[in-house]
């Protein structure tokens, strides 16, 4: 009896609250370093920030064993140049990786013309991430085949047992990515935060930046929060704070039942990082770009759900009658590309149309080598986030990688529709400290525009916790604005005031059906502005008849003026860009040249006295990656020493 | 037989039932309930049973309540029936669904 209403059923009653309510309560905290999110960017900002002696509060929505996109685990570490088997100089890897974008990108032949890039992410990555790499392994976890169970593996090298990925590597050309067992980092990154005195707040929601004397744009020195259990509320005062939170995946996403298929991210990625910034008077960009979501594919979208994806490297796709498909191998030779050419595509979607390819496709697991079907199947997809319970359940459903193909779902799914976005990354402008452009915030991981992967997360937590750190010893306290907490206590509890009106799932669909209907495929200043003025529309009429049951629901309440937040920076940021881009999945009919010279250029949006200001920088306003970060990381001691 | 008694209930969200517990071997530790990141679960007010699955619809399937669980078989993954995955047997082309 483990359902709510088989216990219903039995009792004729709901089960109780299981947490003790304390609405009417209030906690504060001081902490030199705070870090919002304890995912992995937050949780490394903690240890490296806690290194220096700083103390340091951590504050989680979730619980910080298993938190983030990387909570459940992860495979790749990405972009590791400093690595001994490196064959490429870590600062011209970065400089590549800002010309090429996207993980893969790097295998292309010419560079492209509007990259936008996170020029000083990419090279803190290039840099630091194998020191990053070797304190992961003193924490315990576990990052080359110690046991020995791989030997034989192609991209493993027996005098350091690291095993590389195909990835960006053609022919080995690169051995820039190491395969790792990423399940065994999360509960070693607690482990650490706890044995360095870092105060860890689990379960608490963050809900706004508070800022000198409250005003907006002026110096950051702490945050409110409240517990998604208990209700009780939290004001932190600080030095210096660390935003690690996540991006936004379900602003676009209407039905509020569907969490299971957006499997890159879970339900608590709702974009409150970049909100809280905004209302605090940050400088966003990139806040215009947008995805498509892969809905509805197998146990997963298609990266996990067929067998076209990168955790299935080194697999043969063959077509229903088992005929080899002209998609990449995804393994050495073509260096872990994941989808084929735009001519292949064509020439597999016309076979598919006049029957030379037969559909479903599949991936021929049975048809590789042995140790590498067992290093694809065991290593990467039983260590990669969310696909080691996928392994499980195959297996225990009967699936054998030696003698079964794995269906793939390309072309059967259809096409993924055009209004069921994810907001693209965008995030706080950032310097070369990762601080943003409010005193006192710093920014690591995916909240920083243009993010990039688990090593990128990992490596700018690092960096952006002793940066924090740093400042915080040189600057004074703050003083926290008792009118700023005392608005933002009142914004926070009114769902509780009253039991009826609309709960969160009808706000949720109604700002997201905002959003499909106003800024997806067809973007025009006329339509922008009409999805601002029903975002407005629903904050003065909808939003004040909120309702939440209890803290769990007044958390998802509280993420939903998070979205409608970060729906009007959206629009704001579609209207600022007054072009079309093929990069940023942005496409205006009012605008329609794609990537014109004069507009290959940052577009920034923020709020200054309560009002929207645009503005632009530099497509490569970070200048000299390499000499910019020397002349920041002089006193920088590399692989920690205890 | 014996009438049971009916209850006026709204719609279940769906899906309702991301895994299933055997209470034989859980013995109502709350680990799934702690490494949850979206709060699926509340503990059992009665100790030592099955937590209660409270926001089934909000279940990521990022399958650390199976992967994290001390006590194997405790939980079961239970994937929603749009959500099962196909293969084909290379040999005889025997399709099979999860």
């Amino acid at each position: 009896m483990t359902k709510w209403h088989d216990f219903f059923q039995k009792g004729g009653k709901a089960p109780p609250w299981p947490y003790p309510i304390r609405y009417d309560q209030e906690q504060e905290i001081e902490t030199d370093v705070l870090v919002i999110g304890g995912g992995i960017a937050g949780c490394w900002a903690a240890i490296s920030a806690a290194r220096t002696g700083a103390t340091v509060a951590l504050v989680e929505k979730g619980d910080t064993i298993r938190s983030g996109a990387g909570g459940p685990g992860c495979d790749h570490w990405c972009h590791v140049p400093a690595n001994p088997h490196s064959k490429v100089d870590p600062d011209e890897w970065a400089k590549k990786m800002n010309e090429y974008p996207g993980i893969l990108g790097t295998l292309q032949k010419d560079p492209v013309k509007c990259p936008y890039a996170n020029g000083i992410g990419t090279q803190i990555q290039c840099r630091e991430n194998y020191d990053t790499l070797l304190e992961m392994e003193q924490m315990g976890g576990k990052i080359r085949d110690v046991d020995d169970e791989y030997i034989g593996a192609e991209g493993r090298y027996d005098d350091t047992k690291f095993m590389f990925s195909p990835r960006v590597s053609p022919n080995h050309s690169t051995e820039v990515v190491i395969r790792i067992w990423g399940t065994t980092f999360k509960p070693a990154l607690k482990k650490e935060c706890k044995r360095l005195g870092v105060k860890i707040y689990d379960r608490v929601m963050v809900t706004s930046l508070l800022t000198e004397g409250g005003i907006q744009g002026a110096r950051v020195v702490g945050a409110t929060g409240f517990s998604n259990r208990t209700g009780e509320f939290m004001a932190f005062k600080s030095k210096a704070a660390v935003l690690a939170t996540a991006g936004d995946f379900s602003l676009w996403m209407l039905n509020t039942e569907l969490s299971g298929y957006n499997t890159f991210r879970s339900r608590n990625s709702t974009g409150d990082g970049v909100a809280m910034a905004w209302r605090a008077g940050a400088e966003l960009t990139l806040m215009e770009r947008t995805g498509i979501l892969m809905l509805g594919t197998g146990y997963k979208h298609t990266w996990y759900g067929g067998a076209g994806d990168a955790s299935y490297e080194n697999i043969q796709l063959v077509d229903a009658n088992g005929k080899k498909l002209p998609w990449p191998l995804q393994g050495w030779p073509d260096g872990g590309a994941m989808r084929p050419s735009p001519e292949d595509m064509e020439k597999i979607y016309k076979g598919v149309q006049t029957g030379e390819y037969a559909l479903p496709f599949y991936g021929d697991f049975p048809g590789m080598p042995d140790i590498e079907r067992k290093v694809t199947w065991k290593l990467m997809l039983g260590e990669e986030s969310t696909t080691k319970i996928i392994t499980k359940t195959y297996e225990k459903a009967g699936f054998d990688p030696s003698k079964h193909l794995l269906q793939n779902y390309s072309f059967i799914e259809g096409t993924s529709p055009s209004q069921w976005r994810n907001a693209g990354g965008g995030g706080p402008v950032i310097d070369w400290d990762l601080k943003s452009t409010l005193d006192g915030l710093y920014v690591a991981g995916e909240q920083t525009f243009s993010a990039g992967d688990h090593s990128y997360a990992a490596s700018t937590g690092r960096y952006a916790g002793r940066k924090a750190a740093d400042y915080s010893r040189q600057i004074g306290e703050g003083k926290i604005s008792r009118d700023q907490v005392a608005l933002e206590k009142a914004r926070i509890y009114a769902p509780i005031k009253h039991s009826e009106g609309i709960d969160w799932k009808e706000l949720h669909a109604g700002i997201a059906r905002t959003m499909q209907y106003f800024c997806s495929e067809f973007k025009t200043e006329l339509l922008l502005n009409m999805g601002l003025d029903s975002l407005k529309d629903i904050e003065e009429n909808h939003v004040p008849r909120l309702y939440a049951l209890d803290p769990h629901k007044l958390m998802r309440s509280i993420e939903d003026l998070s979205l409608l937040t970060h729906g009007q920076i959206v629009l704001n940021a579609s209207l600022a860009r007054r072009a079309s881009s093929q990069l940023l999945n942005f496409f205006r009919i009012d605008y329609p040249e794609l990537d014109p010279t004069e507009w290959c250029k940052f577009v920034t949006v923020k709020l200054e006295n309560g009002k929207v200001k645009a503005g632009e920088l530099p497509i490569n306003y970070w200048g000299d990656m390499k000499a910019n970060y020397e002349s920041h990381n002089k006193d920088y001691t590399g692989v920690y020493k205890g | 037989m014996a009438q049971k008694k009916i209850h006026a209930l709204p719609n279940i969200v769906s899906p309702n039932t991301p895994v299933i517990f055997n209470p034989d071997i859980c013995d109502g530790c709350n680990t799934c309930v702690e490494v949850c990141q979206v709060d699926v679960y509340i503990p059992n007010p009665e100790k030592g049973k099955p937590p209660i699955i409270l926001h089934p619809d909000e279940c990521w399937y990022g399958g650390c309540c199976v992967n994290d669980c001390p006590r194997p078989g405790a939980i079961t993954f239970n994937w929603p029936v749009q959500q099962r995955a196909y293969w084909k047997d290379k040999a005889t082309g025997k399709v099979y669904k999860a």
